[in-house]
This record gives structure tokens, C-alpha cells and sequence, in this order.
């Protein structure tokens, strides 16, 4: 009896569904509008994401040690450098490497080669080039090299100089942007989500207002709850999953014309190659919230007209 | 049957539809009540399916307060009513067929029965021929007896009619009321609210009078006298 009545509920949703045309595809039409706003936020949130790291990976903290300073005094500094847990990772560039990239940047430049040429020994020092998990935390890495360095060589330091204190100006400006622009973007997207939300909610309600005399019907003629609200229900699952998959579809062509122009803007992600390689989780989503606010906005707004 | 003890309904506007209503209803009766516009009337139905709830007094239906049913229960009990009403209620976007099905899927009965009876009980109302038509596509007459092939399909007890033939021309009108009448020769009870002289006067049978929510004549075999 139950797959009956279940068999029933579904058949007739499905049937009000085509029969309702008009009413479904504006319901669908609204709520592909809202599954989009949704899908512009994974992206946007993608973009911003991807511009942050961008950024984050040029800041870097570079130790300069001075030209004396033993090898095996700088390994072990690095050693004890890279055990620290904010820090993501650590490259020593040794004298030579260093003369060998000065020689490559300055390659055009022979009057420079050629004063580099008369001194005898190599005037560069050694370097470490430290890079952060998170920009906030330069400061404290810093600090610890300073008083790390002279607990190693306590005689006579090993460090020329460490650049942070030149970029911390920068650094700390960045901070306050990375910070500021992802709570401005996640307060934005949740407005633009919640107010799409209310929109569908409201269209759904206009179209279960419009039987409601229906339902009144129904209701005198025995109907139990279960089997008035079940055929809204259903027609509300299926905006749902019809306007979910309108609007994957359209996020192909969509990502596909603005992939090369957002990589172009410098936010090192191509849109389009996002879409198709997070297709799976962004599908996931998309169908589950179109799939939610279906069936619950379909649910609440019989609810109303059940009293009689 | 059915029991009125002492009902009253105030509005909350301080209106008064029905004042210290008290009647009985045999089973196998085919009772009319009739009054002008706002005598209270259709307020009486409501309380009979427990659509309003009385201000005082309650009903009851073969011994049981019907404003004392649970939600799931008032649905098994109105499914003991059959219900035609004068603006039809046909459910707009479903063909004559489903109208009728849906009331049967409602009492939960099974696909055979419903394939079976519903052709059935189209042709004992004489639209055997329009079973897939749409609501919009028939006349008034028409749609009045598919609510009334809805309202016999599941074998009530009780047969309410509130103004069934308020809409319609005078032949439909006759028919309406001649069906109304075999349903009851066949052992149903039918309770019918009606402001129609003709219908009263051939019927025959017991006539209620309300006049401003109290009943004011109680006939057995009545006229429509006002």
C-alpha cells in the first residue's frame, strides 16, 4: 500500500509538472537564477583564492649571512628553520650559486662583469630564502633566525642582514587585503545567496498559492496530508533537478568564453579548465542545493494551506 | 445519523450563522434545508464535515463528536462524506477520470477498483463519453455530475449537497436532483441545502427551514414555504 501511494504521489507531481508548463519553467527560469548566483560564488571564491596564493607565494623572507659565515653553521640554522611548523619551505642558495645568478641577471651588463672580474674572491654571501605558510607569520619566523643565528655562532653573527624589516611595510598591507577581501567576498555571497534564496522561496509559494483551492478540495474529499503535499513536493524536486542541470550546462559555454580572460587578469586560474576539473564537487552542489530549496520551499508553502 | 445538540456559531465578528441548532438525521433520510442568503446554511455543512469548529453545542456523526476527531482521523471520516457543492471543486488540471481516481487513490484503494468503478460510476451519470475531457472543456451540468460521480465513488454513508444546482439551467437541475434522489433510493443518506422552489416541491421529502441561524419549520413532508 505504502509503494502505492508512494508510486501515486510521484506520478501526479510529475503530471502537474507538464500540465502546470507555464508555472514550472518560470519556477525553473527563478531558480536557475539562484543555482547560478551560487555557482558565480564557487568561481568567484576560486578566483580570489587562487590571486591570494599567487600573491603569497612572491612574499618571502631572505637571510643574508655574511661572506665568513662556515657552511655548517648555516645548515644546521636551516635544519632548525625548517622544523618550525609555519613554515613552508626553506632554500639555501650557496656563494656560488649566488655570484652565478648575479653573472646571469647582469649578463648584458660587461662593465659590471668586469669590475666583478678584478676582485679576487667572491663578495657574496650565502643566503637562506624562507617562504611562510601564511604572510602573518614573517614576524615571528624572523625572529626566531635572529636569536636562533646567535645561539649558534654566539662569538660573532653569522647573519648580514634579514630583509623582512624592508618588506614588512608590504607584508603587513598585504595581510590587512588578503584579510578584509575574503570577509567582503564571503559577506557579499552570502546576501546574494540568501536574497536568490528568498526569491525562489517566494516563486514556489506563488505557484502552490495558485492551487489552492486544490488543496482545499483535497482536503474535503479525504485526503491525508502526506498525499496532497507529496505531488508538490515532487514538482518541487523536479525544478530542482531540472534547473540544476540547465545551469551546468550553461556554465560550459559560460567558463569556456571567460576562461582565457580571467587568466589573463592575473588571477592564474583558468576558469574554464576549474570548471572541468572540480566538475564532480561543483556538480555535487549545485544539484544539492537545487534539490533542497525545491523540496523545502514546495514543503513550507503547502503547509499553509493544509489547516482547513 | 447525524446529531445537532444545540449548536451555535459566532463569527468573530460578532455575526451569528447558526443559533441553538438542534436536529437529527436517520440513516436512509434525504433531508433539504432551505433559507434565504445568510440563514446559515453552508455554516451548517461546515460543521458537519468539521470544517468550523461551533461557538457551543457539538455534532455528532453515529455517536461520535466530529469535533473531537484527530488530523488523521477527520481525513477517514470525511472520506465517509461524499461532498458536491454549487461551484463544482473539480481539481482544474486533472481529466474527468482523475478527478474521480483521486478520491479513490485518497481512500487508498487499489488500481483494479479504480479502473473498474470509475467508468462505472461516469456512466451511471450519463458522461461515459467525456471521461477524458478537462474540466474547462465541459458545461456546467457536466461538471456538476463528475462532483457528483466523485462524491458516490467510494460508497459514502452521506451525501452532502450544498446548493448543487445553484449554477445550473433548469434540465440539469432536474437531472441533478433525479440522481441525487436514486443515490438515495439506494441507501445512502443525502442531505441537500437548496434555495430552489421547484426542487423542494417535487422532492417530497423532510424540509428544514432556517431563518437567521434557528430553524424555524421542520417538515416531514414539506413545502418550500418562506
Amino acid at each position: 500500500m505504502f509503494w502505492t501511494k508512494v508510486k501515486r504521489v510521484i506520478k501526479s507531481g510529475f503530471v502537474s509538472f507538464w500540465r502546470n508548463g507555464y508555472v514550472s519553467l518560470a519556477s525553473v527560469l527563478v531558480m536557475t537564477v539562484t543555482l547560478s548566483v551560487i555557482a558565480a560564488l564557487i568561481f568567484i571564491g576560486a578566483m580570489l583564492q587562487s590571486t591570494l596564493s599567487g600573491i603569497k607565494e612572491k612574499v618571502d623572507v631572505n637571510v643574508y649571512f655574511v661572506t665568513t659565515a662556515p657552511e655548517d653553521q648555516i645548515f644546521s640554522l636551516e635544519n632548525s628553520i625548517k622544523s618550525q611548523p609555519e613554515v613552508a619551505s626553506v632554500s639555501y642558495i650557496s656563494r656560488e650559486q649566488a655570484l652565478n645568478n648575479f653573472r646571469g641577471k647582469h649578463s648584458s651588463d660587461q662593465l659590471t662583469l668586469q669590475a666583478l672580474d678584478e676582485l679576487n674572491d667572491n663578495p657574496l654571501g650565502a643566503s637562506l630564502n624562507i617562504k611562510a605558510k601564511d604572510p602573518s607569520q614573517y614576524e615571528s619566523i624572523a625572529n626566531f633566525v635572529e636569536t636562533k643565528a646567535s645561539a649558534i655562532s654566539p662569538s660573532s653573527s653569522i647573519i648580514d642582514k634579514i630583509n623582512y624589516s624592508e618588506n614588512k611595510a608590504a607584508i603587513d598591507a598585504l595581510n590587512r587585503i588578503i584579510d578584509s577581501s575574503s570577509k567582503i567576498g564571503l559577506i557579499l555571497g552570502i546576501f546574494f545567496v540568501l536574497i536568490s534564496i528568498l526569491i525562489t522561496f517566494n516563486t514556489i509559494r506563488l505557484a502552490i498559492y495558485i492551487s489552492r483551492e486544490e488543496i482545499s478540495v483535497m482536503r474535503l474529499v479525504g485526503a491525508s496530508n502526506m498525499f496532497i503535499r507529496g505531488p508538490f513536493v515532487t514538482a518541487g524536486l523536479m525544478y530542482g533537478i531540472i534547473s540544476a542541470l540547465v545551469t551546468l550546462i550553461l556554465l560550459y559555454p559560460i567558463t569556456f568564453g571567460f576562461g582565457p580572460l580571467t587568466e589573463r587578469l592575473g588571477t592564474g586560474l583558468n576558469l574554464f579548465s576549474y570548471y572541468i576539473s572540480h566538475l564532480w564537487q561543483i556538480s555535487l552542489v549545485i544539484i544539492g542545493a537545487g534539490l533542497f530549496l525545491g523540496t523545502v520551499s514546495s514543503f513550507l508553502a503547502v503547509k499553509k494551506y493544509l489547516k482547513v | 445519523m447525524i446529531y445537532f445538540d444545540k449548536v451555535s456559531k459566532i463569527y468573530a465578528d460578532n455575526s451569528v450563522a447558526l443559533e441553538d441548532v438542534s436536529f437529527n438525521v436517520e440513516p436512509k433520510e434525504f433531508i433539504s434545508v432551505v433559507g434565504q442568503s445568510g440563514a446559515g446554511k453552508t455554516t451548517l455543512i461546515k460543521m458537519i464535515l468539521a470544517e468550523e469548529l461551533p461557538t457551543s453545542g457539538s455534532v455528532f456523526f453515529e455517536s461520535t463528536n466530529v469535533h473531537n476527531f484527530r488530523r488523521g482521523e477527520i481525513n477517514k471520516y470525511r472520506r465517509r462524506i461524499g461532498t458536491v457543492f454549487q461551484d463544482f471543486r473539480l481539481l482544474p488540471d486533472k481529466t474527468a477520470y482523475e478527478n474521480i481516481a483521486f478520491a479513490m487513490e485518497a481512500a487508498g484503494r487499489s488500481e483494479e477498483e479504480i479502473a473498474a468503478d470509475v467508468p462505472h460510476v461516469l456512466e451511471l451519470v450519463d458522461l461515459g463519453r467525456k471521461i477524458w475531457n478537462f474540466p474547462h472543456q465541459l458545461s456546467g451540468g457536466e461538471k456538476q455530475r463528475v462532483a457528483i460521480a466523485r462524491a458516490i465513488v467510494n460508497q459514502p454513508d452521506l451525501i452532502i449537497a450544498d446548493e448543487p444546482t445553484g449554477n445550473l439551467d433548469p434540465v440539469n437541475t432536474y437531472d441533478v436532483v433525479q440522481i441525487l434522489k436514486k443515490i438515495n433510493d439506494l441507501g445512502t443518506t443525502v442531505i441537500l441545502t437548496t434555495h430552489n422552489k421547484g426542487v423542494i416541491d417535487s422532492l417530497e421529502k423532510r424540509v428544514i427551514t432556517l431563518e437567521h441561524g434557528k430553524i424555524i419549520r421542520d417538515d416531514k413532508s414539506g413545502k418550500y414555504i418562506l
